[in-house]
């Protein structure tokens, strides 16, 4: 395998680590509907920071990796149509990642509110942020633009 | 390789690579979602559940998928044609993880669903951690596949 081919594979395992973080945060938005007490929602923390950490090597990963095959690799040019088209789309899931992670931090803040108040019981205003609809449809969104980037990938339009 | 990746392929074998790629990674995140739930649940009956679930309602049709888009995608390179002994070391690699890993994730479904069952009698949860142990092989597996696909090793 020559370098370009284990940047490729590393490339590839990066995106594979985008997918596995999304998949696990959508596990997250359904265990988090539930979650009606300051303990339940900030239990999920250690499997949030893993999402957390998949998507972070994947995105960073991916675009790195990515750019760097694009100068390296004979035949493709950083301003393909198909290349500017995943980094934009990249920025996007960016982008909307950022604010789903804010959707559900409201219901964080509250629930260590409630735990810094000693109310351990179940709680309507804490499980109405948990339930939140505006975090179901970015994460929905996120998941659409990265398929997007995966099918931008394979069909590579205009090269 | 690279000019390899440089080539264009062919419109109609972009459909089955596409599918082929989708089921894979759909497989991978739900087993890394699996093992991940089901190492946080330690003796949690929703967790150990939610586990078993990522497995079976994510990782499952991932497989299928993936499995489809594998046979379509080699049906379409012509690789099928060819004798066993000139077939590259990296399609040896993918169908033996391909088919090997299926085994083991039906393996790990039967198991799993055993345990859930013995949850629900207030049994214990050893058959999960079993499912979790096949889990967290078949990740290791199917991300040396990955390697092997995407780098293809002669």
């Amino acid at each position: 395998m020559s370098f370009d081919d284990w940047m490729l594979a590393l490339h590839v395992l990066s995106a594979f680590l985008v997918v596995a973080g999304l998949v696990l945060f959508w596990l997250l938005v359904l265990a988090v509907r539930r979650a009606e007490t300051a303990e339940s929602t900030l239990a999920l923390g250690p499997l949030t920071k893993l999402a957390d950490a998949a998507i972070g090597v994947g995105m960073g990963g991916t675009i790195a990796i990515g750019i760097w095959l694009a100068f390296s690799v004979g035949g493709y040019e950083l301003w393909d149509p198909w290349i500017v088209a995943a980094i934009v789309l990249w920025l996007v899931a960016g982008a909307i990642g950022r604010r789903t992670s804010l959707a559900y931090g409201a219901g964080v803040r509250k629930a260590q509110e409630l735990r810094a108040a000693g109310r351990s019981g179940p709680d309507a205003e804490l499980l109405a942020l948990n339930r939140a609809s505006s975090g179901v449809v970015l994460q929905a969104l996120a998941s659409l633009v990265v398929l997007l980037i995966l099918a931008d990938m394979i069909w590579k339009p205009g090269a | 390789m690279s000019t390899l990746f440089a080539t264009v392929r062919a419109d109609d074998q972009n459909l089955p690579l596409f599918l082929h790629v989708l089921g894979a990674m759909t497989l991978v995140g739900g087993l890394f979602t699996g093992a991940a739930a089901l190492a946080f649940a330690r003796r949690d009956g929703r967790w150990l559940r939610l586990g078993y679930w990522s497995l079976l309602a994510v990782s499952l049709p991932g497989w299928v998928l993936m499995r489809i888009g594998a046979d379509w995608i080699n049906s379409e390179q012509g690789w099928d044609k060819l004798p066993e002994d000139v077939q590259p070391a990296w399609l040896g690699i993918g169908f033996a993880a391909a088919d090997l890993g299926g085994l083991v994730l039906a393996a790990s479904l039967v198991v799993g669903g055993v345990g859930v069952y013995r949850l629900r009698s207030g049994k214990g949860s050893g058959l999960l951690r079993t499912t979790l142990v096949l889990s967290l092989v078949l990740l290791a597996a199917y991300l040396v596949a990955v390697w092997a696909m995407a780098g293809k090793p002669d």
